[in-house]
């Protein structure tokens, strides 16, 4: 049975525009942040969202009307969308603010997300987030989201199955025990994680490689012919003020520092050598 | 978007399997297959015949980034872009172009047979032969040095159907393998193995006659024609070579440490580097400005001429560097600095030898003054 109207899905991914995972990270003179002045591309994180709504598609077929990406970033931002289009998003939305703006936080974020939102004439029915950003780890705009909206939230995704007709979604979550399974009504909120399918992506593999979980995804490569048809997908540019919101920072950040170096250990030759070297570091909870 | 794409499928997937596929001189099928699933091996095709409808530039740009990875991979596409679907798309009738480059583009690696044991530079003393006989031609002849040749299924043949009328008897051929090309010796070489170059043999090959490309007797000139463009994608090759030769040591002399410092910081070290980013930096000008005056629909022929022989140069003359940079491990084939010297080397000769190029240059200078 062709589904009707009511039962057809509008996807949001909201995506970020972050420092490269491959960059290595210089601590600015004044500890007050890191180096800009490098490689940035979309949030590993985010690239799986993308995926995960192109795969919905390619699943539910004509079941899913749109996939809108969305990014609150300063103009380069653009970028970011366009590889989102090119990987297969149908059209942008650039909520841009100026080079010279702060950062943008979760919550501010989140009240862009839902004025976009609530601006979509045709609604929206599911908004797939990456569970974090590589450059402040936070983790927290999809939950905002959320609780803004009133709407249900499956977190730390590492499967989803939709049923368009029921309007509900079966979402397996990673959770420090094992897996959780959830069921939702749509509207969603879902953050991703990951899970390992054979991996494509290598920033994907390094999130893998710096984490215990599993990918959700494999992002696809954009295939030069679907970046050609990106340049075409429209992008709709907007201002905060246009959404009616306040992206004034609430957070200070005191300080930025690299991580302690790594002291190199010793080797031992003895079982007692050990135990005489921990008791010396002070660990008495050594008996001999 | 186009550069990072490349660059990424590059790195995920061609890296790993770089030093596998030279040591065994062999591609790995997966690589061609990756090739053609992202749209890299129909660059310049037009939307509706399944390519990516993008420029010469464009091109030019995911030869050299696949280069820096793997310059076998790189020549690959490199000959089926520039070469065979350039001269599809630039002679064949609507006909031969509905009919090929969508295959072209598809799954279907082509091979342009124009050197022969006896032919190389002198091109048009080509000794292959083709006989009109009823709708079909006969060819029959041996080509050398054919890039592609082992995996390829499409081949562009050129062989002379008069041989009193010199070279305007050659005429470019399409033909595809089981039509009957065999392949005969697969050469063992210094560098680029994992790009098979083989001789191939045609015994009473025959074609039909709606596989001439361009007119009968005109194939000498989509050979110069197409060879000229070629050349900017050599450059192009060769430029990618040297960045990621250049790439790949430099961070090494950061970390290797000798007598308390990093040994890119010594001030030896540190000229020779900068002398090297200088030189990649004007191989990289001369590349990309003959590719945009191509685009821009401009005469580009001593600029194409100019970038491939000084990219060659500069691709040997930076790899080597690079290997004496990383000291004794830039010796050893597992860090995969002193493939990119071995793979240069081949610069300097096909698709028109340094020499070949420096007197285009000087025709083009002794013009001038005459």
């Amino acid at each position: 049975m062709r589904p009707t109207a009511s039962r057809l899905l509008n996807i949001l991914v909201p995506v970020k525009r972050t420092i490269d995972y491959a960059v290595k990270i210089r601590v600015n003179p004044d500890q007050k942040g890191v180096d800009l002045n490098v490689k940035h591309s979309m949030n590993p994180f985010d690239e799986i969202a993308v995926e995960e709504a192109v795969r919905l598609r390619e699943k539910l077929k004509d079941a899913v009307k749109s996939i809108k990406v969305v990014t609150v970033g300063p103009p380069k931002a653009a970028e970011t969308l366009r590889t989102a289009l090119a990987m297969g998003a149908d059209s942008g939305i650039h909520v841009e603010i100026p080079d010279s703006a702060p950062a943008p936080e979760p919550l501010g974020v989140a009240k862009a997300l839902r004025a976009v939102i609530e601006k979509e004439s045709g609604g929206v029915d599911l908004v797939i987030l990456g569970k974090q950003a590589i450059d402040d780890d936070q983790g927290q705009t999809g939950q905002m989201l959320a609780g803004l909206l009133d709407w249900p939230q499956a977190t730390f995704a590492s499967k989803v199955v939709v049923d368009a007709g029921k309007k509900e979604a079966n979402v397996t979550r990673e959770i420090d025990g094992g897996l959780q399974e959830v069921k939702a009504k749509l509207p969603l909120i879902i953050t991703t994680d990951l899970r390992c399918v054979s991996l494509r992506s290598l920033s994907v593999q390094w999130l893998i490689l710096n984490s215990l979980h599993h990918s959700l995804n494999e992002p696809r490569y954009a295939s030069l012919p679907n970046i050609m048809k990106a340049k075409k997908k429209p992008i709709q540019k907007l201002t905060p003020a246009d959404l009616g919101i306040d992206l004034t920072p609430r957070i200070e950040t005191i300080k930025v520092s690299e991580p302690a170096k790594r002291v190199g250990g010793g080797k031992v030759e003895s079982v007692d050598e050990l135990i005489a070297k921990l008791k010396e570091a002070g660990i008495t909870a050594v008996k001999a | 978007m186009l550069r990072e794409t490349v660059q990424r499928f590059a790195q995920d997937v061609v890296g790993p399997k770089v030093r596998e596929m030279d040591e065994n001189e062999m591609m790995d099928p997966s690589i061609i297959k990756g090739l053609f699933e992202q749209g890299l091996m129909a660059i310049e095709t037009p939307g509706e015949l399944g390519g990516a409808e993008s420029s010469f530039t464009a091109a030019v740009i995911a030869i050299e980034e696949l280069a820096k990875v793997d310059p076998s991979v790189s020549v690959l596409c490199d000959v089926h872009n520039t070469l065979v679907n350039t001269v599809v798309r630039k002679y064949g009738t609507q006909e031969q172009k509905e009919k090929w480059l969508p295959k072209l583009a598809e799954s279907s690696l082509g091979s342009f047979c124009l050197s022969e044991p006896a032919s190389g530079s002198d091109a048009f003393a080509l000794q292959t032969r083709a006989k009109k006989e009823g709708s079909e031609w006969v060819i029959n002849g041996s080509k050398m040095w054919i890039t592609n040749s082992y995996e390829a299924d499409f081949f562009l043949i050129f062989a002379n159907v008069d041989p009193s009328k010199g070279y305007r008897g050659i005429t470019c051929f399409i033909a595809t393998k089981d039509m009957g090309v065999k392949i005969a010796k697969k050469e063992q070489k210094l560098g680029i193995r994992a790009s098979s170059t083989c001789s191939l043999n045609f015994d009473d090959l025959r074609v039909p006659e709606e596989n001439v490309l361009g007119e009968v007797g005109k194939g000498y000139k989509i050979a110069i024609e197409i060879l000229n463009e070629g050349r900017i994608g050599i450059a192009a090759q060769m430029l990618g070579l040297a960045q990621g030769a250049f790439d790949k040591s430099v961070p090494y002399t950061y970390e290797r440490k000798q007598f308390g410092q990093p040994v890119g910081t010594f001030q030896g070290m540190q000229f020779s580097i900068a002398d090297a980013a200088i030189q990649i930096e004007t191989a990289r000008l001369l590349t990309y400005n003959a590719a945009r005056l191509k685009d821009e629909g401009k005469p580009f022929t001593t600029e194409a001429a100019m970038a491939k022989y000084w990219s060659s140069v500069v691709a040997q003359k930076v790899a080597g560097s690079a290997i004496e940079w990383a000291g004794g491990v830039g010796f050893t084939r597992e860090t995969g600095i002193e493939k990119y010297w071995r793979d240069s080397k081949i610069g300097a000769i096909y698709e028109g030898t340094s020499n070949i190029q420096l007197q285009t240059i000087a025709k083009a200078v002794e013009k001038r003054f005459s």
